[in-house]
């Protein structure tokens, strides 16, 4: 709801925003958030597509920062690559923003018409 | 010009804390009729605002018009506090909220000198699934949808 942000942030969340602008790929975010670090065998399971186009949206978000991959064993790992916390705080962050905004509206709203 | 301090004492709240320059009677009538809420808030609801009334209205955010809003009234203490819960960040449309725990907002008035402290209190975000939280990426990236196809149709009809 908010547009804040300098330019040069919106550039750095361009990969991102392409990245996300895929219903499975932010399905695999949302599992990987929900469900903390996965292999690709659990990633996918129950999966509408094959594991090959699954690897390949991994490697896609890993490419944009989101995620990322260690080895353990002969299989790759995927995280999450913002923590919870991270993620948590920068959402309050976007809240608090829409939360200021409404605030400035509600003052102009109280003090221009007493 | 924002004179809103914030305070983050958690990953579950949210506090601001501001002083209005107007009467706390003035304050509360803008908070509380759903007229004036919808006026400064940017939603259009349907009906009054009353303790234990489920209170629904669109936004009028532009790009926003097809997001239904919805507020389960709390509490109303005359001039001093107001809650409700809702689903915070209930933007998306084709995403249904309801199975998900609500966030509580307060706020809560008080006088000074013929001015108004006003503090929202927004709690409960702990409990929301960690998958809306990572919207936080799509949130920031939202407004950025909204300029491109603000650009596009600026575009399209030059």
């Amino acid at each position: 709801m908010s547009r804040t942000g300098s330019a040069a942030r919106r550039v750095d969340a361009a990969p991102v925003f392409a990245a996300l602008g895929d219903a499975t790929r932010l399905r695999l975010v949302a599992r990987l958030c929900d469900d903390g670090p996965l292999s690709i065998a659990h990633l996918s399971e129950g999966a509408a597509v094959t594991r090959q186009a699954i690897t390949k949206h991994l490697h896609a978000l890993a490419d944009a920062g989101v995620i990322r991959g260690t080895r353990r064993g002969r299989e790759r790992i995927w995280e999450l690559q913002p923590k919870r916390l991270e993620m948590a705080q920068r959402y309050l962050a976007q809240v608090s923003t829409q939360w200021d905004a409404a605030i400035d509206r509600l003052r102009v709203f109280v003090e221009e018409n007493p | 010009m924002t004179t809103v301090n914030m305070e983050m004492t958690s990953t579950d709240r949210i506090e601001k804390r501001t002083v209005l320059r107007a009467p706390r009677s003035r304050v509360w009538r803008a908070i509380t009729n759903a007229d004036e809420f919808s006026a400064w808030f940017g939603v259009k609801l349907e009906g009054a605002i009353a303790e234990g009334a489920a209170v629904r209205g669109r936004l009028t955010h532009p790009g926003y018009e097809n997001v239904t809003l919805e507020m389960l009234v709390e509490r109303i203490q005359p001039e001093s506090l107001f809650s409700y819960r809702w689903h915070p960040g209930a933007v998306d449309a084709s995403v249904d909220y309801t199975p998900e725990p609500m966030t509580l907002v307060e706020f809560r008035l008080d006088e000074e000198g013929g001015e108004t402290i006003l503090t929202v209190v927004e709690s409960g975000f702990d409990r929301l699934p960690a998958s809306r939280r990572a919207e936080a990426f799509r949130m920031n990236d939202g407004g950025w949808t909204s300029q491109l196809k603000r650009i596009e149709k600026y575009v399209t009809n030059g």
